[in-house]
């Protein structure tokens, strides 16, 4: 399992609390995590009580990493004070096409997800925790389940954890190539065995969660920086970002750029300084042609409109959102934007659960228009027969795949128009059909 | 039916560890069915039987829940599963040219297996290791940046190395099942 990691220098618009690859050190191993400082704030948790960690978590505004963005102490709070027994249910089921930020800590730095997992457990009084790695991820489940094993040999879980009277089980579960299990019930049922379906809310998971008992599902990332917060005190968590958006983020850069990777900004970072700081710029110097600014659920961006705050509210102004805050950047001349829908609307399509019809007839009209434009037979007002079929998936469905297939369609048929007139034509001409004139545009 | 199928004695013991995991037996399915697979290769109609019976669930349910995941093989699988990312991050940096590259080398469409039980083509999602794409997955491991050339030579590696390996576990009298 151990890896021999390189130490480096991360760029200086970058603030690291959470990345720490560039120590180069190999953290899955518990005896290297331990002597950087592991599990220390297991001890100041024990020390604070449940009140005290939550009031921390509180202060430091920490907001969901999976993507929603739901404030994590109020989360917690929300558990009822009954005597049922409780979960803790973590969220790796990393999937959301253009993301890669908690495969980091699965497989380079498992135990602070561990010690994240440890702590929240000991707050919300769960004695069980599940841990649900997506299937494909066979090196994250491979170091988690060692790391996990390591922890249970130290005596850092089971029964009477380190002599605090606290017992807690970590079991990891797997998924197994279904990405509609990243939304919390579907993953809930596919933790009980059944096909990852989501279910209609209320009741919330806080209440019937899995097994039918209270149960908090968290993400990773999320659950990484529980011990950070401990560490420096919740309000100096929050000051490191914006007002209502705490701390630092994982941010992703992919795509056309010159130096793709993870990093980690404060919350609020300019997404044009990611891109073309972190990023490096757009490959061989081209212009942006759209941009995905955190996982293809997200309404795609112009290149005029990547002057926003990475935080969980600076996209708002240009109708998209953070997402996963992992960016994939489509260069000029190099990406054609007909296929990019096609791959979009087939993922959708593909992972559509097919309980809910709007959806489920939904993303194939969707998949269905985008791969008739791509044989040539594509018309411009398909184009509006796109957007009149996510009006009628968006809202009207169980879960949020509906939106995740809708939004990025929509602001494709919406903002690059003019682009996907010209891809019908060239492939009407490409499959020899006669192309119809561009018809003139009252916009244009 | 064809013969009877039984766990061997050590995914016995790792499905007895499993349902002390869950306060529902069905909460180890999606395991079980993980281990049923390692041991006979897919989960043919008598196996999906034999977890039906280990967990004591009706046969529907164990049918719903594996028809529901990709990763819960319901035909043979060669030796070699190729796995291509065709999402967008890995579109952009080339993948459409390495499944062309796969498929001719191959002689497969994706979601077709050679006759010889070697190799499995697919297309699939995105892996999230987009800052590393082109990915792809070959059974159990990652391989990122993947170059046409690079390829070209992994797929002649894995077909001198399928030479020496074979088909996997009951591929031909599988096949015969799976077509029947």
């Amino acid at each position: 399992m151990s890896t021999k990691p390189t130490a480096y220098t991360p760029h200086p618009m970058e603030k690291r609390v959470l990345l720490r690859d560039h120590l180069g050190v190999d953290f899955t191993q518990l005896e290297n995590y331990l002597s950087h400082g592991g599990f220390k704030m297991w001890q100041k948790a024990m020390e604070l009580g449940r009140d005290g960690v939550l009031a921390e978590v509180k202060a430091s505004g920490l907001r969901g990493r999976g993507g929603a963005g739901f404030p994590t102490g109020m989360k917690w709070s929300f558990l009822p004070k009954d005597e049922r027994p409780r979960y803790l249910v973590v969220n790796a089921d990393e999937g959301e096409p253009g993301t890669f930020k908690d495969r980091y800590f699965l497989e380079l730095d498992p135990f602070r997800q561990l010690e994240g997992i440890l702590i929240a457990a000991y707050t919300i009084n769960a004695h069980v925790s599940y841990i649900y790695i997506r299937g494909e991820y066979w090196k994250s489940k491979a170091v988690t389940e060692d790391a996990i094993a390591q922890l249970y040999k130290a005596g850092w879980l089971g029964k009477n954890i380190q002599g605090s009277g606290f017992d807690l089980d970590v079991y990891m579960q797997t998924g197994a190539g279904a990405y509609i299990c990243g939304e919390e019930t579907a993953l809930i049922e596919s933790i009980e065995g059944k096909p990852g379906m989501p279910r209609l809310k209320p009741p919330f998971p806080a209440n019937i969660g899995v097994f039918g008992m209270p149960t908090i599902v968290n993400n990773t990332e999320t659950l990484a920086a529980v011990p950070v917060i401990l560490e420096m005190g919740g309000e100096t968590w929050a000051n490191l970002g914006t007002p209502k958006n705490g701390g630092t983020k994982l941010v992703g850069v992919a795509g056309h750029v010159k130096t793709p990777g993870l990093f980690e900004v404060p919350m609020g970072a300019s997404m044009r300084d990611v891109i073309f700081n972190l990023g490096g710029g757009i490959t061989d110097d081209r212009e942006i042609l759209a941009i995905i600014p955190g996982g293809s659920s997200c309404p795609f961006l112009t290149k005029d409109e990547i002057d926003v705050a990475m935080d969980f509210d600076g996209l708002k102004p240009v109708g998209s959102m953070l997402g996963t805050a992992c960016i994939t950047v489509m260069a000029e001349g190099l990406t054609d934007l007909l296929t990019v829908m096609q791959r979009v609307t087939a993922f959708y399509q593909h992972e559509s659960c097919g309980q809910c019809t709007p959806c489920r007839q939904g993303t194939g009209w969707l998949k269905a228009i985008a791969d008739k434009m791509d044989e040539g037979l594509g018309e411009d007002e398909h184009i509006d027969l796109l957007i009149s079929a996510c009006n009628q998936i968006e809202g009207n469905t169980i879960c949020a795949h509906g939106e995740a297939a809708a939004w990025p369609i929509r602001s494709i048929a919406k903002k690059f128009r003019p682009q996907l007139e010209a891809a019908i034509r060239q492939r009407a001409t490409a499959h020899g059909y006669v192309a119809k004139p561009l018809a003139a545009h009252p916009a244009a | 039916m064809s013969e009877p199928v039984a766990f061997s004695a050590a995914t016995n013991t790792k499905i007895a560890e499993l349902l002390g995991r869950y306060p529902r037996k069905q909460g180890a399915l999606i395991p079980t069915l993980y281990l049923a697979q390692d041991e006979f290769g897919w989960l043919k109609p008598e196996v999906m039987q034999l977890v039906a019976d280990k967990l004591e669930l009706p046969l529907a349910s164990v049918l719903a829940t594996a028809m529901f995941y990709t990763m819960l093989y319901k035909k043979p699988v060669g030796r070699f599963h190729v796995q291509i990312c065709t999402n967008v991050s890995c579109y952009l940096l080339g993948s459409d040219e390495l499944m062309a590259i796969a498929q001719q080398a191959l002689g497969l469409a994706p979601g077709e297996s050679t006759p010889d039980g070697l190799f499995t083509l697919e297309a699939v999602q995105c892996l999230c290791a987009c800052d590393r794409a082109p990915t792809l997955q070959i059974n159990k491991d990652d391989y990122f940046k993947v170059t046409p050339a690079k390829f070209k030579e992994l797929l002649a590696q894995l077909k001198t190395d399928g030479v020496k390996l074979g088909p996997p576990v009951g591929w031909l009298a599988d096949q015969h099942h799976a077509h029947a």
